[in-house]
């Protein structure tokens, strides 16, 4: 009982990972498409929490769901106020997309097998085991403190140019 | 052999699982016309990569990957603001957002 329902349980977020992420991709409407992202981000998330990594799992849902997908949602309503009837996404050359992409995953998975039966991927000695919020705490203060400053400073920019991006421009609209 | 490799779940699983992403996430951004769907097959990427480096850094017992996915998801953050002000910039002088139909550089 035990043994088998770790592994059921992983077996449904992966699932629903790969299919809302297939509904993104392949969905009509972009619309359907940002809510199902929701479920991608959170089945992802899922599999961060199989992984260890409880505070990416915490920062991926805070992230993702509360600021990305916000913003795409913003976007898609944003960019398709005036045409109301075109809010579907046409795909260009489906054909040999779906072919290139199985190609993609087909060789990305024989690497993947072929380096781990070969023993060049044994899992080491030492796992990550339970929480990791507090090794976080010390690593980003000890060994990554110059890259977290960085991101930061890196972030604050970004947001002052995409502020400053999106800004509606009075003088550009006089013109025409 | 097959039914215990399936249900003792290991590095193969997460790496099957980013695989698939990140093939899905190309195909939105090699196929898709809308510039919005195309900043939602980059974020699939984003999170293939993620669960990479989550999964490496899980069976090697390291730190190291859990804090490059930290600051992968702050620059995914910072990506997707600048990238929706673009896209705001596209459709206000374009009037649309397909990128198939973006072929100037200048009005």
């Amino acid at each position: 009982m035990n043994q088998l329902t770790i592994p059921i349980i992983f077996y449904i977020f992966a699932a629903i990972t790969v299919l809302s992420a297939a509904f993104v991709v392949f969905s009509k409407n972009v619309i359907y498409s940002a809510f199902s992202l929701l479920f991608t981000f959170f089945g992802v998330a899922a599999l961060y929490v199989f992984l260890s990594a409880d505070f990416i799992a915490v920062t991926q849902v805070v992230v993702y769901v509360g600021g990305i997908l916000v913003l795409l949602l913003f976007g898609v309503m944003f960019t398709n106020t005036i045409m109301q009837t075109e809010l579907k996404a046409d795909v260009l050359h489906i054909v040999p997309g779906v072919l290139l992409t199985l190609v993609l995953i087909g060789g990305l998975l024989l690497a993947f097998y072929n380096a781990s039966a070969a023993g060049q991927w044994m899992p080491g000695m030492m796992q990550l085991q339970g929480s990791v919020v507090e090794r976080i705490g010390f690593e980003t203060m000890s060994r990554y403190m110059l890259p977290f400053e960085m991101v930061s400073i890196v972030l604050l920019v970004a947001l002052l140019g995409a502020a400053f991006l999106a800004r509606y421009d009075k003088a550009h609209k006089k013109e025409h | 052999m097959l039914t215990e490799q399936l249900l003792s779940i290991g590095l193969n699983h997460f790496l099957t699982i980013s695989a698939i992403l990140f093939g899905l996430g190309m195909f939105a951004v090699m196929t898709r016309k809308n510039a919005i769907v195309i900043l939602m097959g980059v974020e699939l990427i984003l999170n293939a990569a993620n669960i990479n480096f989550l999964t490496f850094s899980k069976y090697n017992g390291g730190m190291e990957g859990v804090m490059f996915a930290l600051f992968v998801i702050v620059l995914a953050a910072a990506e997707a603001a600048v990238a929706l002000a673009i896209v705001i910039n596209i459709f206000k002088t374009f009037k649309t957002v397909d990128v198939s139909r973006v072929d100037t550089m200048k009005e």
